[in-house]
């Protein structure tokens, strides 16, 4: 599947793919361009309350703790789960980059440590959600108090908990596809298909997952 | 034939180690700033920097779709159908933002009582409003609220 086309094609005309690109490659850009529309609404709703609220919990305050460091250490943890889905997404290109050649061992180690990734995200995210659950924070109760001061409202927690749910499920679900590919790889499907295109539709869905938590991660964490 | 291909993938190799570190550097960055903004007073400066940071994650967004995603190789036709609709962000952020900041104006304004409960110190609020549903919460019970607070 080269991109290269001779010059002055006529695209419309018939006989080509207008977009010169497979369907489900056209169908995944669509479904994800919608589901950023889904992630940009909730993070939009997050933005209208926080900016009508008169006073909204300092990230600094909230998220301060690292496993078996413990607390103090603003921006730390997070930090180490942004760095970890960046990684997963350039193993994910390896991975796909690897397919365009038709290297199924590429494809098969690269897909692994992608997997790895993602369940290591998985896991800081079981490790902040159960921490913040212990420190009295859950859909419907905020224990942090606002920045300046006054009481802090549960809408702070009930955006968060939902958000970075959301895009949990979203990083869970891409595990899952990302297993399926590995277990199809492995069985020589593809191969046999003659192609690899399948892994760069589910990296398109694993980068996106990613391009969501540079959003949730700014939003959050960092402003 | 197969010495083109291998030129192709050592080119689209470079590529992603370029991206890579872009991204990485980019990163880098925010988290300074962020830092850099931890016991900072509300000031102008700080807004600056959250500008900032905004802008940085802009950037992350596109080199992860125009070079990890690939979006940047394809044909324009086929960019321009998924940028353009991703232009409603444009007014759907401002829209709703200027509207979240008017109804706080307007709360501040007609309900007194509101902005006093809003603003003072916590400990100093004598009766909780339906704003502070934790404080009102019993220790007990309340199976979802995770009352053991220190860990």
């Amino acid at each position: 599947m080269s991109t290269t086309v001779a010059k002055g094609t006529k695209w419309w005309s018939g006989g080509h793919s207008p977009f010169n690109v497979e369907y489900g490659k056209l169908m995944m850009w669509y479904f994800l361009m919608s589901d950023a529309f889904t992630f940009g609404a909730f993070l939009i709703s997050y933005g209208t309350i926080r900016f009508s609220a008169n006073s909204w919990p300092d990230p600094n305050e909230v998220y301060q703790s690292f496993p078996f460091l413990g607390n103090g250490l603003p921006l730390l943890f997070v930090s180490l789960m942004t760095f970890i889905l960046i990684i997963s997404s350039v193993t994910m290109v390896l991975a796909v980059h690897a397919g365009h050649r038709g290297d199924k061992r590429g494809v098969v180690i690269n897909l692994i440590w992608t997997i790895l990734g993602g369940l290591a995200f998985l896991g800081c995210q079981a490790w902040e959600w159960t921490h913040l659950y212990h420190e009295g924070a859950w859909w419907g109760s905020n224990p942090f108090p606002n920045a300046d001061g006054s009481t802090g409202h549960h809408d702070f927690t009930n955006f968060f908990f939902t958000i970075t749910g959301f895009h949990g499920f979203h990083v869970f679900s891409g595990v899952i596809i990302n297993i399926v590919m590995l277990i199809m790889t492995l069985n020589g499907v593809f191969e046999r298909r003659g192609h690899y295109l399948m892994i760069e539709k589910a990296g398109l869905y694993w980068h996106f997952v990613d391009l969501v938590w540079v959003f949730v991660f700014t939003c959050f964490y960092l402003i | 034939m197969a010495q083109t291909a291998t030129a192709d993938s050592n080119a689209g190799k470079r590529e992603i180690k370029r991206v890579t570190i872009i991204l990485s550097v980019l990163t880098l960055v925010e988290l300074a700033l962020g830092f850099s903004m931890i016991g900072m007073e509300e000031s102008f400066l700080r807004h600056f920097i959250k500008g900032a940071i905004v802008i940085l994650m802009l950037a992350k967004a596109f080199y992860i779709t125009a070079y990890f995603m690939h979006l940047g190789h394809e044909l324009k036709n086929m960019i321009m159908t998924i940028v353009v609709p991703l232009g409603l962000f444009i007014w759907f952020i401002i829209a709703f933002l200027a509207d979240g900041s008017s109804y706080r104006n307007l709360r501040n304004n007609y309900d007194k009582s509101y902005h006093e409960r809003t603003t003072q110190p916590a400990n100093q609020g004598a009766t909780p409003g339906k704003h502070d549903v934790k404080d009102v919460k019993p220790k007990t019970g309340a199976p979802e609220g995770g009352s053991s607070v220190g860990h």
